[in-house]
């Protein structure tokens, strides 16, 4: 029988063979036989979790802090430099400047990624918007968000800064960012889970090992890592909290 | 431990007042009418212990504070006390997060300069195996029509 991993769905598409690759040297590293998982969509990963088939997971701030609560997970490490933050855009020919200036009744486009909506809501507040007083244009991709704004579907949109950055130049010219966070300490983590909690210690060792390592620092190349570092009981209660705070 | 404010510090004309603090303190501030907008995309954090001591402040917290991080872990949260706030308010906080559940308001916090910022602030206990261990509070942008309203409130509040 072989241990389940998978990925929050939100990663960003261009590394979505890194992570095979990271399964591979993980499993040649640990020696435990670990299949790799790649849901669609949040739904059915969160399925999968709910069912008990998840032992690896790298999943987002939002739902480790269910997994840690209600399945007994247990972070790993985080990787370096990374955290999580968002942007509130609108297309480049929107009078509006500031978000105190947008009016309720707005389209908002967004995906269902819970963190990054979360984020992005929170900055809406100061321009009086909730969900109660916009228009939802829920989305698949950022990429979708974007071409909604584009073409005038919404009015302003919320995007992962790291998937925003990522679009093509020709996009970002006819966008324009109303506000970027700069919270810092949301991030995601490898998180281990049920089946797999006596080798936390071991798996945790190659991980931050693995930038030393040539052949992982490729891997983690691939994933637009530079090096993994341990993320410890409490760091991960502190950003539960965290986010327990910004939910309301 | 909780000092009074000092002259040298403040920017600006500013006025003088006597707080009483939780836990007994008391301490004089001196305070001025500019205000210090709150950044945009940032979150201020900080942790405290149960009684409410500061054990933990982001670069945010010190930024819009004006203090040096030295200055304020050991610091009663208080510090950030202003004389606009009815103590009202600090007691729903306090009750409130007691009982094991969160709070939520808009607070007019007090700068060492003795300027002041409005924030939407958010507090929770912070439980590890059972026992509150101490309290998280998250403060973001508030809406200025929410502000407006607190303006207004906080007065009738004394």
């Amino acid at each position: 029988m072989s241990f389940l991993f998978t990925v929050s769905p939100d990663f960003t598409p261009d590394h979505l063979s890194g992570w095979y690759i990271f399964n591979t040297w993980l499993q040649k590293q640990t020696g435990e036989p670990i299949h790799l998982e790649m849901y669609n969509d949040f739904t059915a990963q969160r399925e999968a979790i709910a069912q008990n088939k998840v032992n690896l997971i790298y999943a987002n701030p939002y739902d480790a802090a269910m997994l840690v609560r209600e399945k007994g997970f247990l972070p790993l490490v985080k990787p370096v430099g990374v955290s999580d933050e968002a942007i509130i855009a609108v297309g480049a020919a929107n009078p509006v400047d500031d978000v105190a200036e947008l009016t309720p009744g707005v389209k908002l486009a967004f995906t269902d990624d819970p963190d990054v909506k979360m984020m992005g809501m929170i900055m809406l507040e100061p321009g009086d918007l909730d969900a109660k007083n916009m228009q939802s244009l829920s989305c698949d991709t950022y990429v979708q968000v974007a071409k909604h704004l584009l073409r005038g579907d919404a009015d302003v949109g919320i995007f992962l800064a790291e998937a925003y950055d990522d679009l093509s130049e020709m996009i970002k010219k006819q966008l324009k960012i109303l506000v970027r966070s700069q919270i810092s300490v949301i991030h995601h983590s490898l998180m281990i889970g049920p089946g797999l909690l006596d080798k936390r210690e071991q798996f945790q060792q190659c991980l931050t090992g693995m930038a030393s390592d040539e052949k992982g620092a490729g891997v983690l190349e691939s994933l637009g890592f530079t090096s993994w570092e341990k993320v410890d009981d409490e760091e991960m209660e502190f950003m539960i909290d965290l986010m327990d705070t910004l939910s309301v | 431990m909780i000092n009074d404010m000092k002259p040298e510090d403040i920017v600006g004309e500013f006025k003088e007042a006597a707080l009483n603090l939780f836990g007994g303190m008391q301490r004089k501030v001196l305070y001025t009418e500019i205000e210090t907008p709150y950044p945009d995309g940032k979150l201020i954090v900080s942790t405290t212990d149960p009684n409410g001591v500061i054990t933990h402040v982001n670069q945010s917290f010190i930024e819009m504070s004006g203090y040096t991080e030295a200055e304020l872990i050991g610091a009663p949260h208080s510090i950030l006390r202003h004389p606009d706030m009815p103590s009202a308010a600090f007691k729903d906080l306090w009750d409130t997060v007691k009982r094991g559940e969160k709070w939520q308001g808009f607070v007019k916090n007090l700068r060492k300069d003795g300027g002041y910022y409005w924030v939407k602030a958010t507090v929770i206990p912070n439980i590890r195996k059972g026992v509150v261990v101490g309290y998280t509070s998250v403060r973001r942008k508030p809406s200025r029509t929410k502000v407006e309203e607190c303006r207004k409130l906080y007065p009738t509040l004394f």
